[in-house]
């Protein structure tokens, strides 16, 4: 940023300055983005690639997206333990859209009884938009037995409204 | 018919926003200046058209229009009329319409102006607003068409259509699918227009900027003449985040007011670019510097707004806000992808005669100090953008999708803020051109003593997380550094002239807007700093179910149920409402009423949270469940948010110093000594 007007040598010692300062922002910036990366970067998985991996992720920070099956949907308000099932749906946009845009897709995974399921737990409050053929992505682990216990829910009615929702909802831990 | 008015108007709009652009265009290479006037003309034809548009629009939405897809999708009869109107941007079409109808009031207001001494500026911003006017209207007419309708075919399917194809007739419902629920807010009805329009106020000093590598009039000219611009568009932005922040915080029921969201980050990287901005452009004011860097950022806020305008109707990235897919998507990488280009190609071209007047001498100096608060805010523009395209990036170099969240956007970027928050302190000490060691500990040991006391003080008083004492110990530092700044002007003011110390503050102030409008600013960041650190560090939870007359604790706080009443509301809503009484320390202070209400008609329920608040804390209740008929009680969660308050009150401030930072004052006197001062002579067309 530092241009000089006259190459004097004091101007060139200033530029070496400036040049090595800009140079370790630059480099604290990269080492930020990356270390934090490696903390907390989470793999996005189907239902499908959950299943199929299954203890090898155990433990891991997960986010996986399903589209949530209504008649499963548990809640113990004693306890605020939810718990509930979700289908498989393809993770990939285009594939979504080639198979008819959202709603179609979990409509669909939601009926066939054939696709893949998961199992998730959640301890919290109960989502506002937690049903039937809702798409849910969850933040969470895998456990040993098969359940994914979720920390982070976040659902998506996409068949309602077009308009801009945000709907999270923290983990309780 | 009033949707063929409508959009009759905006195919016109369109057309003459075309013909614009081709009239400046002729108009400055052949020399007519008659193409240029009617290419303003155009200009300022564009906004009754829209005008016109729009209210066409907002008519269809209040009248219940539903044979309208985009009325039907967003309203419903059990609406009032004040939400009717908002839906105009409650979803992709309208807003879009709500977008261009914003750029092109502003372009008019720009247009109305006196030009007399920047007559080479006007062609070339009436051709860059007209381009990103018809981009917008092109994405109206041709992809997101608010105005379409639904009809029915003889054989019975229903198609959307602008016009009515062949033997088919239309097809009215009897009622709309209605506006969200959770958009059912006040802080959700005026967010989205504040954003708005931030991000078209920030179109208008990239246009200046444009004109001034065009015509190669690169002196700080443009600068000048959006300074005001800037400011007012960066208050809209910084007005709606603070809007989208305190609606979270009301609506979601987490207790939280950001969530790292690609939507929120989408309009907090134009914020991040235009910060920059604001402070750099003090540089290439003073001291003739930083010329190509100051081109640069508005170059990148433009293509931020348009990116943040797109992010926020797509569904691009796995957002939460995002819903709408559509096919806008190629259309406004093309467009991003285009000007960035071009303007970057302009920028080159310049180059050289935008050198640096004046070099940089000591790393101490303010300008080096300021370039250091860029780098900054330039460091947390790239970790978002990073967090942001993550996603995209992972997925072509390994097949495999990985998602970044919250816990990286803070671990990344709070060293980062906790840098500026510093600078905020340290840079208005520092003197411009030479600045050692020894001249900034003389202004700074002062009041710099702060510190060590508040974080003395805080230590004794039990608080051990270093976060919160190395956050407030900054915090203390920038606020005694910023309070002694006007002291010691005042306090100067009250020697010299013998004015009253409150009346010579107050003058202090009037007289040199800018730069205390400024520090009000940064006072305002200072309590917003000390809100998220309370609820951030400090913030906890529980959660129960009780019986009536049974009570629950959390810390110093006591929450007794007493008693849940369940009922139906004119507006098609379900209420539970729950009756708490809250005890501080075992004495009562009030009741809260926390609630859910279910929308009988989207079928969706919505927790509202009681909340009181006070000065120290928020005290939060959410009603999680229930049990009607027997005794057996309500579960509640419940937060304890100290400090959050402070967030909002510095908001405040912070809007209130961007005021005065804002207000018009004598500029013709400033720009008369700058020419003294360089000694250019102003180019009259």
């Amino acid at each position: 940023m530092a241009q000089s007007v006259t190459n004097t040598p004091a101007s060139q010692v200033n530029r070496v300055k400036f040049l090595v300062g800009g140079l370790i922002i630059l480099a604290v910036v990269i080492w930020l983005i990356i270390s934090s990366t490696q903390a907390s970067a989470q793999y996005f998985l189907t239902v499908e690639e959950l299943n199929a991996k299954g203890s090898e992720v155990a433990g891991r920070s997960l986010r996986v997206s399903g589209a949530v099956i209504g008649d499963t949907i548990q809640y113990d308000p004693q306890t605020l333990t939810l718990t509930f099932q979700v289908a498989h749906v393809p993770g990939d946009n285009k594939e979504i859209e080639a198979q008819g845009g959202l709603a179609e897709v979990l409509h669909t995974a939601v009926v066939d009884s054939n696709r893949p399921r998961l199992n998730v737990v959640y301890n919290g409050v109960k989502p506002d938009l937690l049903r039937n053929e809702a798409q849910a992505i969850m933040t969470g682990q895998l456990g040993e037995d098969g359940v994914f216990h979720a920390d982070e829910l976040l659902l998506k009615c996409p068949t309602k409204y077009e308009e801009a929702v945000p709907e999270q909802v923290e983990g309780s831990s | 018919m009033v949707a063929n008015l409508g959009f009759g108007a905006l195919v016109i709009a369109f057309l003459i926003a075309l013909y614009g652009i081709v009239a400046a265009v002729v108009g400055v290479l052949r020399k007519i200046p008659a193409w240029v006037d009617s290419a303003r003309n155009a200009m300022l034809l564009t906004f009754p058209l829209l005008t016109l548009s729009a209210l066409s629009l907002i008519y269809l939405l209040v009248e219940g229009h539903y044979e309208v897809e985009y009325v039907a999708s967003v309203t419903s009869n059990s609406m009032p009329l004040y939400l009717k109107i908002t839906a105009l941007w409650g979803g992709q079409a309208g807003s879009l319409v709500f977008w261009t109808w914003l750029m092109s009031a502003f372009a008019s207001a720009v247009t109305l102006r006196r030009w007399d001494r920047d007559r080479e500026f006007l062609p070339w911003v009436i051709v860059v607003a007209m381009v990103t006017l018809a981009f917008f209207l092109g994405l109206v007419l041709f992809v997101e068409n608010p105005f379409a309708r639904i009809w029915q075919l003889p054989q019975g399917q229903a198609v959307q259509a602008m016009f009515q194809p062949s033997g088919s007739v239309l097809f009215m419902q009897p009622d709309g699918r209605g506006l969200n629920p959770l958009l059912r807010h006040p802080g959700m009805v005026i967010h989205p227009p504040l954003l708005y329009l931030g991000f078209v106020s920030f179109v208008m000093p990239y246009a200046f900027a444009i004109a001034s590598l065009v015509t190669g009039r690169v002196d700080d000219r443009w600068i000048r003449l959006t300074r005001r611009w800037t400011l007012v568009a960066w208050l809209f932005l910084s007005l709606g985040l603070l809007l989208g922040g305190r609606w979270a915080y009301d609506v979601l029921g987490w207790g939280g007011y950001w969530g790292w969201d690609p939507v929120e980050i989408a309009a907090f990287m134009p914020w991040l670019t235009g910060t920059a901005f604001l402070h750099s452009v003090m540089i290439q004011e003073k001291q003739g510097m930083l010329k190509h860097w100051n081109m640069v950022l508005v170059i990148l806020t433009y293509d931020l707004v348009i990116f943040g305008t797109f992010l926020t109707r797509s569904g691009v990235l796995s957002s939460v806000h995002a819903f709408a897919q559509s096919a806008i998507g190629p259309l406004f990488f093309g467009f991003i992808g285009l000007t960035f280009v071009i303007s970057l190609a302009l920028l080159l071209h310049r180059w050289n005669e935008l050198k640096a007047e004046t070099q940089m001498s000591s790393m101490l100096s303010r300008e080096a100090l300021f370039l250091l608060n860029n780098l900054l805010f330039m460091g947390i523009l790239v970790v978002c953008f990073w967090g942001v395209i993550f996603p995209l990036i992972s997925e072509l170099v390994s097949g495999q999708k990985v998602t970044v969240g919250p816990p990286f956007y803070e671990r990344a970027t709070a060293p980062l803020f906790a840098g500026l928050l510093l600078l905020m302190g340290i840079a208005p000490l520092a003197a411009w051109g030479r600045s050692s060691i020894q001249t900034l500990g003389r202004a700074a040991w002062k009041p710099a003593l702060g510190t060590p006391l508040a974080v003395g003080g805080l230590f004794l008083a039990g608080v051990r997380q270093p976060a919160a004492l190395i956050g407030f110990g900054l915090v203390a530092f920038t606020a005694t550094v910023t309070l002694y700044e006007f002291w010691r002007g005042a306090l100067a003011r009250h020697r010299r002239a013998g004015e009253g110390l409150p009346l010579a503050l107050w003058r202090l102030a009037s007289r040199n807007r800018r730069r205390y409008g400024g520090y009000i600013i940064h006072l305002g960041v200072i309590l917003m700093a000390i809100g998220i650190i309370g609820i951030e560090v400090f913030q906890t939870e529980t959660q129960g179910t009780i019986a009536q007359g049974e009570q629950i604790k959390l810390g110093s706080y006591t929450i007794g149920y007493d008693s849940l009443a369940v009922f139906d509301t004119k507006d098609g809503r379900n209420v539970a409402r729950a009756v708490v009484s809250v005890y501080k320390n075992g004495r009562y202070v009030g009741e809260l009423h926390p609630r859910r209400d279910y929308y009988y008609e989207s079928q969706q329920p919505m927790t509202i949270p009681g909340v009181r608040s006070t000065w120290e804390d928020d005290f939060y209740v959410l009603l999680v469940d229930w049990q009607p008929v027997s005794t057996e009680g309500a579960t509640f969660k419940v937060y304890h948010n100290p400090l959050v308050n402070w967030l909002w009150i510095g908001g405040l401030v912070f809007i209130l110093g961007t005021l005065v930072a804002a207000w018009p004052e004598g500029e013709h006197d400033l720009a008369v000594v700058h020419v003294r001062r360089r000694g250019y002579s102003t180019v009259e067309a």
